[in-house]
Formats: structure tokens, C-alpha cells, sequence
């Protein structure tokens, strides 16, 4: 099991050299650079400026250094930011980002084993169709269309939620909504079509035989069993919330990272580009790591399969 | 001896695209206290349906139980709500299905499997219920019962999964215990370890048993009284001697013909019933089994024939056994076309 464990760290580590290399190559790949643009500079300040950033040296030594400042954890100080370092405007703004997604990943759970359970046990009724049609709602309804109608709905017409902003709980509320539907409707349909295949299954009629209720049958036997593929979403979803968050953030006006991702990358901002790829990308890995071990818990049968892996 | 669970004129069926299966079509048997019976047919006979009508583990729908009752100790089992037959499943009736390894949950330690119907029904602490666990394991023969209760069902082998089916069924040692097929998903020489350990613990426990089988070879073994169905009919029933030494109807005959014997010739070879069984969708008028009978007469493709008692025990549903059968009319099909 600690095999299995240190095994998926190093794949994540492997997984993680792989991404910067290729994020650095393509950057580089890129035409233009972060100074060109600069109105009015003469060729010497050019050159000066070119200098203090260490792009005059050749790309391979370019990308040495960034990787043993990277094993400092050092982003660098960013091109555009008012020379603020990367790690400064990641800490600054991803406390915003990272609270939106915990509270929407959270309601995606929810939301969605709550429908899925309630489709499931009224497999073919009203209550089945009516929770399906929502979740392919919303599926189908991408969140930059949902995000300003849920604004003009329950914050223009309504006023119960405010527009913009992220100060008080109440303000999570529509952002959170906006950024969760489509997961929302993911884990209903998985968790729906997966717990109609575990109902079914020999094991359940063993705990009806048993004389177990209905709701015990459900929660201890079925949905246990059922959970596995979403585990393994969690860790997409995680890419889905932080990812989906650069549009919502937009729409709603909330400082986080998502505006800095797309900014640095029209500004050509080296090491801001790098910061935040790298950034996002080890949160990424770090949630796949954490469903891999998730698995462990959720599936005993993982552990065995896991212990002969490890030898 | 008092009669534990009566049968009456049970009809089953399913609602299927173009129809509906009739696959049990009115039996009628009763189970006294202590007794062991044996329900004897091939597949689609209708054998399963029963049991699991009288657990009422049907889902409905398509599961539709079309007239009749099912009496278990003094109670209508059709007529109860469903909160009382939870009290009845588990406590009162204890089951056991065919297949081990899918019968078990996964992802639940078997001692909590075992545990969860003592919980339930005897209102036992968590402690107390663990306890009894570990004693019910030991007794269907599972070694290291303390340490093998906290192991998964993926750690145990097939007969020890059956094994632990039988912990589960019998932990509040019920009055009557379905055994569905129990050895059919075993090797033999494991199917003759779990039967030996059932008629062991009916002997301890003097419950009933109603052991569902297409397998005559293992009712020999275990039961009393046989009742052999077919086409959601019961065709034959007497005592375990009765059809194995005194078979009466042409079915039964077949069954038994179809057994391998142990002072048989080695080149004679065994006999088949051909053909097969009749759509249940629309099944015939006369007698179900008319279409593969050597024996059949004109009467029975178009009457069903009833009951004839030959002794106490034994009765058969055949024109041949009819009280008013003449003897030149039993020449067979052949005879008369």
C-alpha cells in the first residue's frame, strides 16, 4: 500500500517535469516577447532590459535557471505586475479562487448525489424524469450563459443576492451556482446510472433478505458501491472548478487567478505564464493523487489489487 | 407436526414487451416445522419465482403476484405491509442465493454482513452482535472466525463466501431457511461440504428447509419430502423415497433417467428429455409437458390434468395416473396419430 502510494507520488512528480518543459518550450514557441511591445525604448535600454531578465542568454541555460529556481520554489518576479514576484500575485489572488471552488465542489457533491440518489430509487417515475431533464439542462447550458442569467434573475429582478463581488456568504451563493451546474449534473447522471446497476446487483437482494429498509439498503449497501466513478471525477472536477472559475471570476467581478491566466498570456509575461500553468497544474496532479488514494478508502478490493502492485 | 408455511394456489407473472410470463401458474404445498422439502425443476420452471414470491423479493414491477396466498406462521405474508414483512425477512425466513460471489457486498467487512440482521432484529449492541458473529462463523466451519470476521468477501474462496451466506441467513436463526440454488456456483466436491453443513445445522437448529434445485442428486442428500415443478406447475410431489424409487409422472421419470448412476454400464448412455419447455407467454391448454411425453395421450393437449393420489404422501398431475384412464389408451402419441 505505501508502494502504491509512493508509486502515484513519483508518477505526479514525472507528470509535472513533463509539463514544465513543454509549457517552457511552447512559450518560447511563441512569436513575440515581453518587451517588444514597450513603446519607445532605444536598443540599449532594450538590450539592458533583456539582460536583467536573463533573456539575452541562450533558451537552455534560460531553462536551467528557471528550474533550480523553481526547486527554491521561486516563480520570479513578473514582467507586467509592477514587478511584483509571481508567488506574491498567486498568494494574493488565489485565496478568492481557491474559496469559490472548495464551496462549489462541495455543492457539486452534494447536489449531484442527492439528485442521482433520488433518480436511482424512482428509477422510470416522475421524480427520475423531472431530475434528469435538469441535469441535462444543465449539461447543455455552458456557465458563461448561466452566470448572467442568474444574475439578471435572482440578483436584477429578485435583488436577493448581490451582482458582483465576493465579500459576505450570501455573495458565494450565484457564483457558486454558475460554477457548479454543469458538475452538478455530472455526478447526477453518474451516480443515477451507476446506482440503477448496483440495485440491481445479487448483493442488494442479500440485504433485502436480510430485512434491511429500504433507506439502509441504499446508503450502506449501494451507495458505497456506487461512488467509484465519482471519485474518480472528483480530481477532473477539481481541473472543471479551477479552470471553469477564470470565466466566472470574470462574470462576477471576484479577484482571483483566473483574470492574472488569461492576462499573462496576451502580455507574453514569462514567468507569470509559467507560474500559473505550473501553479494550476500541480493542483491538478494533487487532486488525482488525493482520488487515487480516495479509491483506497471508497473500495477495499483497490487495496489487495494495490498490495500486489507494491509486491 | 404443525404446519409452518402454507402455500395456496400461488400465481405469479411478469409483464414483458408482447405479453405477460405466467411463470407460476396456482401451487399449492405447505412446509410443517422441522421439515426439509425440495423444489426440483430445470430452468424457467418456476422454482425461483416462488421462493422469492414468498420472501416477497419480487420487484413489482414487472413482478406481479396474480392470486393466491402464502400463510407463514399464522400470517398472510401477501396481505403485510412492508415494514412488518422486514420483520419477517431475515428474522422469521432466512435466505441463501446461488451465487456466493456476487451475493456479498464488496465493499462491507463480512463480520459487519453477518452483524447487520442481529442488529436489526434482536437489538443486539454492536459488541454482542460481533461476538455472535464470530460464533456463527465458527460454526459453518470457517477457521480463525475472530480474525476472518474483519476480512472482505474478496478474501475468502467460493465455498467459504457460501459459507458465510449461511452465517447470514441463519444469524437469527429463523424458522425457515430458503436455500436458492446453493450449490449450483460451487465445485462438487465443495457442493457436498455445503450440504453436509446445512443438514447439519437443521438437525442443531430444527428449522425448516426449502432447498430450490435442478439438481436431484444433492435432494437425495438432504431433504424429506420432494416437489417437482414444471412450467410453473407442480407436476409430482411424494417423499424423498417415493420419486426416487416410485417416479409416476413421465417428467419426474425423465429427471431421473437423466441422472448418471453409479452401477450403471459405462456405455449405456444417459438419457435426455428433448425438446423444450413451452412459452410461458401463452402456455398450452392441456398438460405442459404434453409436447416432450413418449406417453401422451390425445386428452392431454387439450385438458389439464388434476391431481391423483397414489398414497398419503405422493400425488402426480398426469391423465396416465387418472383414475379413469383405460390402459389401451396409454400407447403413446404414436398409437393414436
Amino acid at each position: 500500500m505505501i508502494r502504491y502510494v509512493l508509486n502515484k507520488f513519483i508518477f505526479m512528480l514525472i507528470s509535472l517535469f513533463a509539463l514544465v518543459t513543454a509549457t517552457f518550450v511552447l512559450m518560447n514557441a511563441v512569436p513575440g516577447s515581453p518587451l517588444r511591445e514597450e513603446k519607445a525604448t532605444t536598443a540599449q535600454i532594450q538590450k539592458n532590459m533583456e539582460a536583467y531578465y536573463g533573456l539575452d542568454k541562450p533558451l537552455v541555460q534560460q531553462y536551467g535557471v528557471y528550474l533550480e529556481k523553481l526547486a527554491h520554489f521561486d516563480l520570479g518576479i513578473s514582467m507586467k505586475q509592477r514587478f511584483r514576484s509571481v508567488n506574491q500575485t498567486i498568494a494574493q489572488s488565489f485565496g478568492y479562487s481557491l474559496r469559490l471552488g472548495i464551496v462549489s465542489m462541495i455543492t457539486s457533491v452534494l447536489a449531484g448525489c442527492a439528485l442521482g440518489i433520488i433518480a436511482a430509487m424512482r428509477h422510470r417515475k416522475l421524480l427520475d424524469n423531472l431530475a434528469m431533464i435538469l441535469a441535462v439542462a444543465g449539461l447543455a447550458v455552458p456557465s458563461m450563459v448561466m452566470a448572467p442569467l442568474l444574475q439578471y434573475l435572482f440578483a436584477v429582478k429578485i435583488r436577493a443576492f448581490p451582482v458582483t463581488g465576493l465579500h459576505g456568504p450570501l455573495d458565494y451563493v450565484l457564483p457558486a451556482i454558475a460554477l457548479s451546474s454543469v458538475s452538478i449534473a455530472f455526478i447526477a447522471r453518474l451516480i443515477r446510472s451507476t446506482m440503477i446497476e448496483v440495485l440491481s446487483a445479487d448483493f442488494i437482494k442479500t440485504a433485502k433478505a436480510k430485512g434491511l429498509p429500504g433507506h439502509l439498503i441504499v446508503w450502506r449497501h449501494a451507495l458505497r458501491n456506487s461512488m467509484l466513478p465519482v471519485v474518480t471525477y472528483l480530481g477532473y472536477l477539481t481541473a472543471n472548478v479551477i479552470t471553469g472559475s477564470v470565466i466566472i471570476e470574470q462574470i462576477f467581478a471576484i479577484p482571483g487567478m483566473g483574470k492574472f491566466f488569461v492576462q499573462c498570456v496576451i502580455d507574453r509575461d514569462y514567468p507569470l505564464i509559467m507560474g500559473t500553468t505550473i501553479f494550476y497544474a500541480i493542483l491538478l496532479l494533487a487532486s488525482r493523487f488525493l482520488a487515487d488514494i480516495a479509491y483506497l478508502f471508497v473500495d477495499p478490493r483497490i487495496r489487495i489489487s494495490a498490495g500486489r502492485m507494491g509486491g | 407436526m404443525k404446519t409452518l408455511l402454507d402455500v395456496k394456489d400461488l400465481s405469479v407473472s411478469f409483464g414483458v414487451y408482447g405479453g405477460e410470463v405466467q411463470a407460476v401458474r396456482g401451487i399449492s404445498f405447505a412446509v410443517t416445522e422441522g421439515e426439509a422439502v425440495a423444489i426440483v425443476g430445470e430452468s424457467g420452471s418456476g422454482k425461483s419465482v416462488t421462493a422469492q414470491a414468498i420472501m416477497r423479493l419480487l420487484a413489482v414491477p414487472p413482478g406481479k403476484i396474480r392470486g393466491g396466498s402464502i400463510t407463514f406462521a399464522g400470517q398472510d405474508l401477501l396481505a403485510l405491509p412492508e415494514k412488518e414483512m422486514q420483520k419477517v425477512r431475515g428474522r422469521q425466513i432466512g435466505m441463501i442465493f446461488q451465487d456466493p460471489m456476487t451475493s456479498l457486498n464488496p465493499t462491507m467487512t463480512v463480520g459487519a454482513q453477518i452483524m447487520e440482521g442481529l442488529v436489526r432484529h434482536r437489538r443486539m449492541s454492536r459488541a454482542a452482535a460481533k461476538k455472535r458473529a464470530i460464533e456463527l462463523l465458527a460454526t459453518v466451519g470457517i477457521p480463525h472466525a475472530e480474525s476472518r470476521i474483519s476480512q472482505y468477501p474478496h478474501h475468502f474462496s467460493g465455498g467459504m463466501r457460501q459459507r458465510a451466506m449461511i452465517a447470514i441467513a441463519l444469524a437469527c436463526s429463523p424458522a425457515l431457511l430458503i436455500a436458492d440454488e446453493p450449490t449450483t456456483a460451487l465445485d462438487v466436491t465443495i457442493q457436498a461440504q455445503i450440504l453436509r453443513l446445512m443438514k447439519e445445522l437443521q438437525r442443531q437448529t430444527r428449522s425448516s428447509i426449502i432447498l430450490i434445485t435442478h439438481d436431484l442428486g444433492i435432494v437425495a442428500d438432504l431433504c424429506d419430502r420432494v416437489i417437482v415443478m414444471y412450467a410453473g406447475q407442480i407436476v409430482e410431489t411424494g417423499t424423498k423415497r417415493e420419486i426416487f424409487r416410485n417416479p409416476q409422472h413421465p417428467y419426474t421419470k425423465g429427471l431421473l433417467r437423466s441422472l448418471p448412476r453409479l452401477n450403471q454400464a459405462k456405455d449405456e448412455p444417459l438419457v435426455p428429455i428433448y425438446g423444450t419447455p413451452p412459452d410461458l407467454i401463452m402456455p398450452p391448454p392441456g398438460c405442459p409437458f404434453c409436447s416432450r411425453c413418449e406417453e401422451a395421450m390425445q386428452i392431454c393437449e387439450t385438458d389439464v390434468p388434476a391431481f391423483t393420489r397414489l398414497s398419503e404422501t405422493q400425488s402426480v398431475r398426469c391423465w396416465l395416473q387418472h383414475p379413469q384412464a383405460r390402459p389401451e389408451e396409454c400407447g403413446g402419441k404414436g398409437a393414436s396419430a
